[in-house]
């Protein structure tokens, strides 16, 4: 279970609601226990924690002042866009400061010429896009919580969406911040060119949790709109072949825009839920979409129909029209909430894997899923390796979310053993953290608190997220012997 | 040819760090010129990478490679090639020794950066010996990674001052299937218009060039995309195109025969006239981001019309290259520094090469 780490704040909780009123409205600090419980979580909802204070400044000076301020007196701050995470990464810390920049929600600037837009952290991903329109131009990354997440988190999570494997991910789709330091200083990353001097800072804040500084200015790269989308739906007897038939069309030298799978309990949910016509007796679906000029569009349709075929799909159907193809995507957009039906809770959880290993991947899950006796529903970003298994659970039962928690855990360390990873796009937050200790060892989790010291040497950053201390590790490996070998032999045990 | 040497490069680190040594890391020395010349360099011990070498793994359908940090550029592009793929970021080699190695490490693109990203984007991964002489991975081989800082790009760019690359691994893309370029007669602000005017439209465009009154646009991608967008943006249609755009990217060109120094500036696109400086002087790239010129002028005063307009300006070529890379502002040297220290205390690998402070 996750403890947030003790730091030792040198000001009580009075005086420091004082000094943040000092320079802030009386209803931008919050400090009463109602005022407070809304913020308690993030989208992983099973971990909760109150804050000592939570802040809605609304101006750059105001966010300054707050880090000055909490970083005189130690004070841990915890940054927070709309707090849609899953990993926990905005999960609140009981004796700090709730930084949230709900207020920062003005789009400064579009320049259709250079083809960027210069937005506030707490601006929507989806209205970037909508705000764009207007000029052919749409802002890629689209995470699935695009109606409501913020860029500012996006950038904090590194976030991707359904079309990473042709547009990238927020790293690729960004080209300035301006972050505030611990210190209170705020800093410009990155230029108008297409690169900038020094240390690549761009990337290192992107996906960097709110661990190394406040964002308070994203500069984001737009694209055009492409001519034409189209969409295929092929339905398999079996997964392997589904799995296969991937590999096939990259093989054919087609990067599709999306390129998604489900599996039979995954179809079932979204197809009670959304009747969006999918086959109910197939073992898998994939989605592939392909967008482009009018042409190219045209050209990879008939070709991915005919490698779909050749690896085996028993049925192939390309929308018919636009209404037809958001119906299909309807299906795979609401799988969450499909399975959210089947169960009363679910667990949602995020590795990434060579997508070679998906079949092997895919029979390991079933089997730890008979263990723990827990249903398992995927759906799996399959261009891109990024496997959502969805764990099904009754948190009422007790124990349940343990059991689930332990399922969640063993799924990852098998994406980590077939050279995936803990996590393709949620971020590590608090959730993965003991899983952290598995995919890196001490060296390599030594030199990543070097670079947070780089940036908050004090730690008072979203303290005990993302990377966790040796200690923890320690703690965790007691527990969990990997590979037989005790992990980081160099530690006394406690 | 596959070596391992990464036990003898690491030991040679690992001295160094005892005895506080300076290290200049060289891969195929093939891009020696870029960068800072510094004293502590000059009276460096070499740590030469390029004899560890040899691809790790490669599946053309995975979209990934992985290789030794001194495996040749040319035997990764050949392997590449053979199975109709590439490395979309068309690095320069500048020398047939050049490795993958120090592509990444410099972070130089061609011609098709503008159009799908930098040697940096299609990082995946990387081992490196950090200045302790630790050896480390970060990223792995799979395109979607959150776990951790990014780290590997992190290296990409950093000129080795942050760690030794010993592996790295890469996003591969499928080579396009038709490859146009037209030509139009015009002057540099006709051209940005131009440019401009195709940029907000989905062309398939992968890459653009502007000298001595001359806009060449290349096409790239499915066949009847590249025909219908060449009726589009019309112009004069240049046979064996990709002569020049291999000319342009490995700076074989005429313009780039010059005594005078050479500065890569990278800017915004539509910015018009950046100096007084004559239009001959001046070659644009990447639909105006990048501009190369060559000129006398002192180092200060380019650098501030970098700066004027939020770009940058990075001396490319030069003898004697004491002022190199745009000055960082004193918040950001202070986070370069402070990440120096965590990844090479003793400060040894590549001292000086990037800023005089680092």
């Amino acid at each position: 279970m996750y403890s947030s780490e003790n730091i030792e704040s040198k000001i009580s909780k009075t005086a420091l609601i004082q000094a943040l009123q000092h320079f802030m409205a009386a209803e931008s600090v919050l400090f009463d226990e109602e005022d407070l419980k809304p913020y308690e979580c993030d989208g992983l909802s099973a971990y909760r924690a109150i804050p000592l204070i939570v802040v809605l400044p609304e101006t750059i000076e105001q966010v300054q002042r707050v880090l000055t301020l909490c970083h005189e007196n130690m004070i841990p701050v915890v940054a927070r866009g709309a707090g849609t995470g899953l990993s926990g990464g905005a999960l609140p810390h009981e004796q700090g400061v709730l930084l949230s920049l709900a207020k920062f929600k003005n789009i400064l600037h579009i320049d259709p010429n250079r083809r960027i837009a210069r937005v506030q952290p707490g601006v929507r991903n989806l209205a970037i896009s909508q705000a764009v329109d207007q000029f052919g131009l749409y802002y890629a990354p689209d995470p699935s919580s695009q109606i409501a997440c913020t860029i500012g988190g996006n950038v904090a999570e590194n976030s991707g969406g359904v079309h990473c494997l042709k547009y990238g991910l927020t790293v690729h789709n960004i080209q300035q911040l301006k972050i505030i330091t611990i210190d209170g200083e705020l800093l410009t990353i990155g230029g108008s060119g297409l690169d900038s001097a020094g240390y690549d800072l761009l990337a290192l804040m992107t996906g960097s949790e709110g661990m190394l500084g406040v964002i308070v200015e994203v500069t984001v790269k737009l694209l055009p709109k492409p001519e034409r989308a189209q969409v295929l739906l092929a339905a398999f007897d079996d997964v392997v072949n589904a799995g296969e038939a991937v590999g096939n069309i990259i093989a054919a030298g087609i990067i599709p825009a999306g390129l998604e799978m489900m599996d039979r309990l995954a179809i079932q949910a979204a197809e009670d839920f959304v009747h969006a016509g999918y086959p109910l007796d197939a073992e898998a679906i994939l989605l592939c979409e392909l967008d482009g000029t009018n042409e190219e569009v045209s050209e990879h349709v008939s070709k991915v129909r005919g490698v779909l075929k050749q690896s085996g799909a028993t049925e192939v159907r390309t929308a018919k029209d636009e209404a037809e193809r958001l119906t299909f995507w309807a299906g795979r957009k609401a799988a969450f909430p499909a399975v959210g039906r089947l169960s009363p809770d679910y667990y949602c959880m995020d590795g990434t894997i060579p997508r070679k290993q998906l079949p092997q991947v895919l029979k390991a899950m079933a089997d730890l899923s008979k263990e723990y006796e827990l249903r398992v529903a995927n759906v799996f970003h399959a261009g891109d390796g990024n496997l959502h298994p969805l764990i099904l659970y009754d948190a009422n039962i007790p124990c349940e979310l343990e059991r689930t928690e332990e399922f969640g855990g063993k799924i990852l360390e098998l994406c980590i053993k077939v050279g995936g990873t803990i996590t393709g796009e949620h971020g590590v937050g608090m959730e993965k953290i003991n899983q952290m200790c598995v995919q890196f060892n001490s060296l390599e989790l030594q030199q990543f608190h070097a670079v947070k010291a780089a940036f908050d040497p004090q730690g008072l950053l979203n303290p005990g997220k993302a990377v966790p201390t040796l200690h923890r590790c320690a703690e965790f490996g007691a527990m969990h012997i990997h590979r037989g070998e005790l992990p980081f032999p160099e530690l006394e045990r406690f | 040819m596959n070596t391992d040497i990464s036990q003898q490069l690491q030991q040679q680190v690992v001295q160094a760090y005892e005895q506080v040594t300076a290290l200049r890391i060289i891969g195929g020395n093939s891009k020696a010129f870029y960068g800072r010349a510094d004293d502590r360099l000059l009276s460096a011990e070499i740590l030469n990478v390029s004899g560890h070498r040899g691809v790790l793994s490669y599946e053309p359908t995975e979209l990934v490679i992985t290789a030794r940090a001194g495996t040749p550029l040319a035997e990764i592009e050949k392997l590449l090639d053979d199975n109709g793929q590439m490395l979309a970021f068309e690095p320069p080699a500048f020398a047939e020794s050049a490795t993958i190695g120090g592509t990444i490490a410099c972070n130089l693109s061609g011609p098709r950066r503008a159009y799908v990203g930098a040697a940096r984007d299609f990082l995946l991964g990387c081992k490196i010996i950090n200045g302790k002489g630790e050896i480390m991975s970060f990223g792995g081989e799979v395109m979607k990674n959150v776990a951790g800082y990014d780290v590997s790009r992190l290296m990409a760019g950093a000129l080795g001052t942050l760690g030794v690359l010993l592996e790295v691994s890469l996003k591969v893309l499928p080579k396009t299937e038709m490859v146009e370029t037209q030509l139009f007669h015009c002057s540099s602000i006709e051209a940005l218009n131009k440019i401009h005017s195709w940029s907000q439209t989905p062309l398939p465009i992968s890459a653009s060039s502007f000298h001595d009154s001359v806009l060449r646009i290349r096409l790239s991608g499915a066949a009847k995309s590249v025909q219908a967008a060449r009726d589009t943006v019309g112009g004069e249609s240049v046979d064996n195109a990709e002569q020049y755009w291999h000319q342009l990217k490995e700076h074989k060109l005429d313009f780039f025969a010059t005594e005078k120094p050479l500065w890569r500036i990278s800017l915004a696109s539509d910015i018009e006239t950046f100096t007084a400086e004559n239009d001959s002087n001046f070659l644009y790239e990447w639909g105006g981001a990048l501009r190369w010129l060559k000129t006398e002028t002192p180092a200060e005063i380019i650098q501030q019309a970098a700066a004027d307009v939020d770009g940058h300006a990075i001396l490319f070529r030069h003898s004697e290259q004491q002022t190199c890379f745009q000055t960082l502002s004193p918040g950001l040297l202070r986070i370069h520094q402070n990440l120096k220290q965590g990844f090479d205390p003793k400060n040894i690998l590549n001292p000086g090469k990037l800023y005089p402070e680092l």
